[in-house]
């Protein structure tokens, strides 16, 4: 048996958000599981199945180096720049 | 607007029971997704209006890069590099939501470096002065917001979803460029002619990034039809001139439109005629800077051949390596 992550897309418009995985010997089995497993009260209407080996994940020793540096960059959000209230959609 | 060039997309050969179905969809508000039947000319419009806006925001990079060796500080060298890092992401967004469509990367690239594929207009005017990156985020990326938020309800998912995501960082980009022309406004008097010298030149291009006229856009009808577009270029544009005259007021700088008035009953501003042989012309090819963007995207391409060669080369060793062990 391998290992395959589930993706769901609860309506159209909406992106696919992982809800969990299943076992099966191959990706249509997989596919067949996961409608049984994770759509039992309408929780999607399209399913996405990656092999859990496709996946490639950062490391959580990595946390510091990736996502630290985007901390000080605060001009990278609107809010940094003062407006004066009377000036309006902006 | 970013669909600006004028180029007709035929219908094609789908049948009209299909045709009726997908239509019902769309008047039922559902997004259609990737693996979703759509007509021929849906996919084919959406390929062309989604790569021109990723075009845009690559080529968009390019008036402002002209500035960042010039920043008259460290604070706005760095806000102007987040700015151009984040219009390359934009585009990067875009381009793999037309993949989604069935239409390959290196396809879009080619039609943009032959010169087949359009981009916005208003990239190929100069930026002069440093008072034009701050018109430019305000009036450049203030138009294009405009369309965006309008866009963040088209009805093809992935370009819906890129697009919420472009505005919320859009967002950052108008109000740093309103930032720099509220410093430059209330400067010294010889700052404060840079800035209405800025949108002297930059007023007219902005508002014709909407588009034609309604009554000259082609495709405007099926693409409202089928909720791509869900305003028309006038409106877009007239939502977009009542949002921004009285923050110029507030800047203290003069509309150059004589015919500006205010229209008392409507309760929105009424603007001059728009110059459409000098849009036309600038599509066309002979727009101030568009010989020079081209190039610079070109020069670009060509200078990072090695770079892909070389990732190609070791990833390939790589491959070679793991078998072998």
């Amino acid at each position: 048996m391998k290992l395959y992550e589930v993706f769901l897309r609860a309506k159209s418009g909406l992106s696919h958000k992982h809800v969990g995985s299943v076992h099966a010997t191959d990706a249509e089995m997989a596919m067949q599981n996961a409608r049984d497993l994770y759509t039992r009260r309408e929780e999607g209407e399209s399913i996405w199945i990656v092999d859990s080996c496709q996946i490639i994940s950062s490391n959580p020793k990595d946390k510091a180096a990736y996502f630290e540096p985007a901390e000080d960059k605060i001009y990278r959000h609107p809010d940094f720049y003062p407006i004066d209230k009377k000036v309006k959609n902006i | 607007m970013y669909s600006q060039g004028l180029r007709d997309s035929k219908a094609g050969d789908d049948s009209p029971e299909l045709l009726e179905a997908f239509q019902k969809r769309i008047d039922n508000e559902e997004k259609i997704e990737p693996r979703d039947w759509m007509p021929q000319a849906y996919r084919q419009t959406l390929i062309r209006q989604i790569s021109q806006h990723a075009h845009s925001e690559i080529v968009g990079q390019l008036p402002e890069a002209n500035w960042v060796s010039r920043a008259p500080t460290l604070k706005r060298k760095l806000i102007l590099l987040a700015k151009i890092q984040d219009e390359a992401g934009h585009g990067l967004y875009l381009y793999s939501a037309a993949e989604t469509l069935g239409e390959s990367r290196h396809k879009m690239f080619e039609d943009l470096l032959s010169g087949k594929a359009k981009y916005s207009s208003i990239f190929n005017y100069p930026t002069l002065n440093w008072a034009d990156v701050g018109a430019v985020g305000w009036l450049v990326d203030g138009a294009a917001i405009m369309n965006q938020v309008a866009l963040c309800r088209t009805s093809y998912g992935p370009y819906s979803r890129s697009m919420v995501k472009i505005c919320k960082e859009e967002s950052f980009h108008q109000r740093q460029g309103y930032d720099i022309m509220i410093k430059m406004a209330q400067g010294t008097a010889q700052q404060k002619a840079m800035a209405q010298d800025a949108i002297n030149r930059l007023w007219w291009p902005a508002l014709m990034m909407f588009g034609p006229s309604d009554k000259d856009s082609k495709h405007s009808g099926q693409s409202m039809k089928w909720k791509i577009k869900r305003f028309s270029n006038d409106d877009l544009r007239d939502k977009f001139i009542n949002a921004t005259v009285p923050q110029a007021e507030y800047l203290g700088l003069t509309i150059p439109d004589k015919d500006l008035k205010y229209n008392e009953k409507s309760k929105t501003y009424e603007h001059g005629e728009i110059d459409w042989n000098e849009f036309v012309n600038v599509i066309k090819g002979n727009g101030e800077c568009n010989q020079q963007r081209m190039d610079a995207r070109n020069r670009a391409y060509d200078d990072g051949k090695w770079v892909r060669a070389t990732a190609a080369a070791y990833a390939k060793k790589q491959q070679k390596n793991e078998k072998v062990a």
